[in-house]
């Protein structure tokens, strides 16, 4: 039981992380606009770039990553599916 | 045999991908021998609907758990396709790219949105409801919350937000048809609902999953090849998406110098501007300063992310994958397959609002004599049928950025035509859209007609009915749906976009709390959950009449000022927050669930072992 547990807490853990990216990438550098803009990358101003493909593609590979970590997660506590399929 | 065929599944789409780009080439080819721009854009639409009807009929199955969920056995990469075609909608494809061309960095909101949804999905959902094994998103909370009345509550929910949404997707499927096939928009509607039952009749789930796999590949190779293609035609470079800064940089300049007018309501009337043009009154990278703008921004991100992962159609296709691990991945392919369209929308807007600003391109109009620009092919072709149209305010015979009206969707349909590119390229756009505005009706008419089958008849009314019988009413649902949609599509009461916004709005007032909280809650409770679907949907759907002119006038009689900025596409931020504190203040004054329930929760959250609910259920 007490290893549910743990394996809860740190499921728990990894999802508040992936949140805390998540809204990083979604909604905290989208209050900064009109700063960002006068940056720029690839020769797009920054906010620009962000909302048009940058955090998209942040999202993209925080998924394979987060998915790829849970799987450790399983992994260490034996909820693996490995073995069954 | 099976087996066989899921692990032949990279050949046979290899073979089908193949197939189509001969299909193409010999379009092209048909096209310089001379065959009519109509006849082929009649062919390419006929040619993949039949195709798809075909991948219907070969899927077709008697057994439930095909019929509900694939038989769950569907690879993840495969997954990942199917989604991102029941995703990525008629206004997706179609619309997508003429919002950002009208709202610039503002309309953005909706990117964001629409693929930030899926972190939610994936960490928030798809796993547990998976290792559930539900077949319908309410067969979820109705036994996590036990109960018939929860099970109808969530029901009612999944009704309004994809109904809402399905009417817009056969309504996109409609226009499509009707232009592609040069028949009228009532009757195209009909065209467009009998090719998206053929697809899910026969084989529900299954048949769904594997056409829309085929629609993926047509949808993303219609929109990517223009993109690409015009690119390099007009200058931007052979990958738009890393070069296009200077073209960027350039419509700011083109802004500056023709400047940035609203146009006041009095002058469009006045000029007789058909409804649903636009013209373009918002920067195109520019960030609008107050904090109200950063504001409508984040609150319109945060609708559709929340929302994204509360649809019933996008969360029951992650029921089909074969293992707890498989859904995960599966989220990450998915939102893979949809950024792939996502961010060539806002390229394909630069490039096109470009060829139309730049007066030192050949294809630029915005500066030069409104008679000359009339006399453009491209520009009488599309006023005969409304969708541009010119209004000389100042009366100085020029054309300026303000007195060009255009619809959203012309920007993906009409820009290969104005870049000058071969008319098989726009069949092929018609082809695409047509496979976006099918797979995504494919999937809700499906959400729908399962719900009403599996949880309203089978759990509910007549418990037990035998597989013969279930599948007739799943069947009988399915059609009745359809047409019902269907009836009212034809009917044009809503723009493609304001009621696919809604729908979000819906979802989300009423099932992304009762669905988190089933899982990372224990302690919610049968009548927290009741309470806070109800209070969650109802509130947010009587602050969508109080907020939106069009209900407000004839039901409270008047215009109501949006509260916070709050407005009828983001009402979700009104039924959400309530759905949840009601549901956690009425869990709290419950009495806690008892053991079976508690255990069942534990059980949810690890991916081994056996699914809540059976197999066959």
């Amino acid at each position: 039981m007490s290893n549910k547990d743990a394996y809860w807490a740190k499921t728990k853990n990894h999802m508040i992380v992936t949140l805390v990216i998540w809204a990083f990438f979604s909604l905290v550098i989208f209050m900064f606009g009109s700063e960002l803009n006068t940056m720029s990358f690839l020769g797009y101003p920054l906010a620009y770039y962000m909302t048009a493909q940058g955090s998209l593609l942040a999202f993209v590979i925080m998924l394979f990553w987060t998915a790829n970590k849970q799987e450790k997660i399983d992994e260490e506590h034996g909820f693996s599916e490995r073995e069954e399929d | 045999m099976k087996g066989g065929f899921i692990k032949n599944l990279p050949k046979v789409y290899g073979l089908y991908t193949g197939g189509f780009a001969v299909f193409i080439i010999i379009m092209a080819i048909a096209e310089q021998a001379g065959v009519s721009a109509k006849n082929i854009g009649v062919m390419f639409v006929a040619f993949t609907v039949l195709i798809y009807a075909f991948i219907g009929y070969l899927s077709r199955t008697v057994q439930v758990d095909a019929y509900y969920v694939a038989g769950r056995q569907v690879p993840t990469v495969f997954n990942g396709m199917a989604t991102a075609a029941d995703w990525m909608s008629g206004a997706s494809f179609v619309a997508l790219a003429g919002g950002v061309y009208f709202g610039g960095y503002t309309y953005m909101a909706f990117l964001v949105g629409w693929t930030g949804g899926y972190v939610l999905v994936a960490t928030l959902m798809a796993p547990y409801l998976r290792k559930f094994g539900c077949y319908t998103v309410p067969d979820f909370i109705g036994t996590r919350y036990g109960g018939n009345l929860v099970r109808a509550c969530s029901v009612f929910v999944l009704f309004i937000a994809s109904f809402t949404y399905v009417t817009a997707q056969i309504n996109a499927t409609g226009t499509i048809a009707s232009r592609a096939l040069g028949i009228p928009f009532e009757l195209g509607v009909w065209v467009g609902l009998i090719s998206i039952l053929i697809c899910s009749m026969l084989g529900g789930m299954r048949a769904v999953t594997w056409t829309q796999v085929a629609q993926y590949i047509v949808l993303i190779v219609a929109y990517l090849v223009p993109v690409f293609w015009i690119s390099s035609k007009v200058g931007g470079g052979i990958f738009p998406h890393l070069m296009l800064g200077d073209e960027v940089a350039r419509l700011g300049e083109l802004e500056q110098q023709f400047g940035l007018v609203k146009n006041s309501a009095a002058d469009m009337k006045a000029a007789g501007v058909p409804g649903g043009l636009k013209y373009i009154s918002g920067s195109h990278s520019g960030v609008p300063e107050g904090g109200m703008a950063v504001w409508k921004y984040l609150s319109l991100a945060i609708c559709m992310m929340v929302g994204t992962a509360s649809l019933p159609h996008i969360l029951m296709r992650y029921f089909t994958t074969p293992s707890v691990r498989a859904a995960r991945k599966s989220v990450a392919w998915s939102l893979f397959f949809i950024f792939l369209l996502y961010s060539s929308a806002p390229m394909l807007a630069t490039l096109s609002k470009l060829a139309l600003m730049d007066p030192n391109l050949p294809t630029g109009i915005i500066g030069k004599s409104i008679a000359e620009v009339q006399q453009i092919q491209w520009v009488q072709n599309w006023s005969a049928v409304k969708q541009v149209f010119i209004a000389d305010f100042n009366g100085d015979g020029i054309l300026q950025l303000n007195e060009w009206f255009m619809r959203g969707d012309v920007v993906v349909l009409a820009t290969p035509e104005v870049a000058g590119l071969p008319f098989v390229i726009s069949g092929l756009v018609f082809a695409g859209g047509m496979a976006a505005a099918m797979s995504t009706a494919d999937g809700l008419v499906l959400a729908i007609s399962n719900a009403l089958s599996h949880d309203i008849y089978y759990k509910i009314i007549d418990p037990k009915a035998d597989t013969a019988k279930r599948l007739l009413v799943a069947r009988v649902l399915l059609v009745i749906i359809g047409a019902a949609g269907a009836y009212i599509a034809s009917f044009r009461l809503t723009s493609i976009l304001g009621s696919v916004a809604w729908a979000f709005d819906f979802a989300m007032s009423g099932l992304f709390f009762p669905l988190v909280l089933g899982v990372w809650w224990k302690r919610a409770t049968r009548a927290g959950a009741i309470a806070g679907i109800m209070s969650g949907i109802l509130s947010g759907l009587l602050y969508l009449l109080w907020v939106y002119p069009k209900f407000s006038v004839p039901i409270f009689g008047g215009v109501n000022t949006p509260f916070l900025g709050i407005d009828h596409l983001r009402f979700g931020l009104i039924g959400a927050p309530i759905c949840l504190v009601v549901m956690i203040v009425v869990s709290l004054m419950t009495k806690e669930p008892d053991a079976a329930t508690q255990k069942m929760v534990d059980d949810t959250r690890i991916p081994t072992g056996k699914a809540i609910l059976g197999k066959q259920h």
